[in-house]
């Protein structure tokens, strides 16, 4: 399980690397994605504070929807999927691992970037920490259940606009609380309900996740 | 020990075929032969546990396979149209994954025999972008030289884009497999003897 698990992530990593377009794409989107709206909004810093949870979380969003096309498709391809889907070691193992690595590459880079961009909206510091926080255990989610869908969209036309809208409605709650949990530090509160939802629903996701990509793949190329 | 019982295969409307069983024992090889449409790689991709027959089912040591699931891929090694060889990655890194996602032999010195064998050595460093077609077709086939302990083989054309020395290798392998008591399913446009095991074929597309 556990030696599946690795193997993919190293191999997905590797790949990765040598693929740096792709990854940057991601990232360069992100960033300019959440910079646009202080542009065209104004810079009054009252009205960006307020809206810049909500800003950055949806820009994090659409960001982790760009890279899920690729999450599967690439293996699909080349044929490295079917062999996954056969192969002696355990399906949800391998799945969990591509989703791991999709994470490492696609979600974790939001999170160090996030306290970055609410600096061009004036958060202050205790809240900048609160929004890289639940970035970083908020697109886990987005990853998990993301993975479904690009699962489920595999090898269909017009599969990267189908994914969004399959998925961007289950990305509701995390976009909610995420956006929440920095809302509520800005306004004095206390996070930490909101950022333990977001923990909840991530612990849902990861055991749930992996099983549901392993069915969607199997009716994918079936 | 290999069984079907009354397979059958849909494709969209068509019925590609139907009531189709056989057995295959330790040393014997499976020709499924049939022209272009007539469900070759359906079938194969059915006994690789990929697919779901329409009806019937696969049995493995007279488990069903999808039951069995990884333990039947711990026993049944497939390698179907696409290569599974990724651009990225070296020859070697290729069949390294390969190798371990198989839960095979994958330590380096193995995987340099197995790459000698298959006259691709000379490349194991390079980025698999760069081979040609051929060149493709025998890294992912060097798995075969690594899977000698995999009791079956399911072939989907191993012989398309090799040249003549290749295609003497690949025959080689399956000859020694057969001749190891291991079984082999292919199919094959070309006519190559692997002169080993005992030999059967199928025919998709007479019957209809």
């Amino acid at each position: 399980m556990r030696a599946a698990f690795l193997l993919v992530i190293r191999r997905d990593l590797q790949v990765a690397l040598r693929r740096k377009g792709d990854l940057l794409n991601v990232l360069v989107f992100f960033v300019i994605v959440a910079s646009l709206f202080p542009l065209g909004v104004g810079p009054e810093p009252n009205q960006l504070r307020a809206m810049a949870p909500g800003v950055v979380w949806v820009a994090a969003l659409l960001a982790a929807l760009l890279s899920l096309p690729r999450l599967f498709a690439a293996d699909h391809l080349d044929g490295t999927l079917e062999q996954m889907l056969i192969a002696a070691r355990p399906l949800p193992a391998v799945v969990l691992g591509k989703i791991a690595s999709h994470w490492i590459v696609a979600g974790l880079p939001l999170a160090l970037l996030a306290p970055v961009l609410g600096l061009q909206y004036d958060l202050p510091a205790r809240a900048l920490g609160v929004l890289a926080f639940s970035v970083l255990i908020g697109t886990p989610v987005l990853s998990l259940i993301g993975a479904v869908g690009a699962a489920l969209t595999l090898g269909l036309r017009g599969a990267g606009v189908l994914v969004g809208l399959l998925v961007l409605p289950l990305y509701i709650p995390v976009l909610i609380f995420g956006a929440g949990a920095v809302s509520a530090s800005l306004a004095g509160l206390d996070p930490a309900p909101h950022l333990s939802l977001l923990g909840a629903f991530l612990a849902v996701s990861s055991f749930v996740g992996p099983w549901a990509a392993c069915a969607a793949l199997r009716v994918s190329l079936d | 020990m290999l069984e079907a019982h009354a397979l059958a295969c849909e494709r969209g409307d068509a019925r590609l075929f139907s009531g189709l069983a056989f057995v295959l024992g330790a040393g014997g090889l499976l020709r499924v032969r049939g022209p272009n449409g007539s469900g070759k790689t359906s079938l194969l991709r059915i006994l690789a546990g990929l697919t779901r027959a329409a009806a019937g089912e696969v049995r493995w040591r007279g488990e069903r396979i999808d039951v069995l699931r990884d333990a039947y891929g711990q026993e049944m090694l497939f390698i179907g149209h696409a290569p599974a060889v990724k651009d990225e990655l070296t020859v070697d890194e290729n069949l390294e994954f390969s190798a371990r996602l198989s839960n095979l032999d994958g330590s380096a010195q193995a995987r340099r025999a197995a790459l000698e064998r298959l006259g691709v050595a000379r490349r194991a460093n390079l980025a698999a972008r760069h081979l040609s077609q051929g060149q493709r077709r025998r890294t992912a086939l060097a798995r075969l030289a690594l899977a000698a302990r995999v009791p079956l083989w399911i072939l989907d054309e191993p012989f398309t884009a090799l040249d003549a020395d290749a295609i003497e290798c690949v025959r080689s392998l399956a000859a020694e497999h057969l001749a190891a008591g291991g079984s082999v399913v292919l199919t094959s446009h070309q006519e190559v003897d692997i002169g080993a095991g005992t030999a059967r074929d199928i025919r998709l597309g007479d019957a209809g």
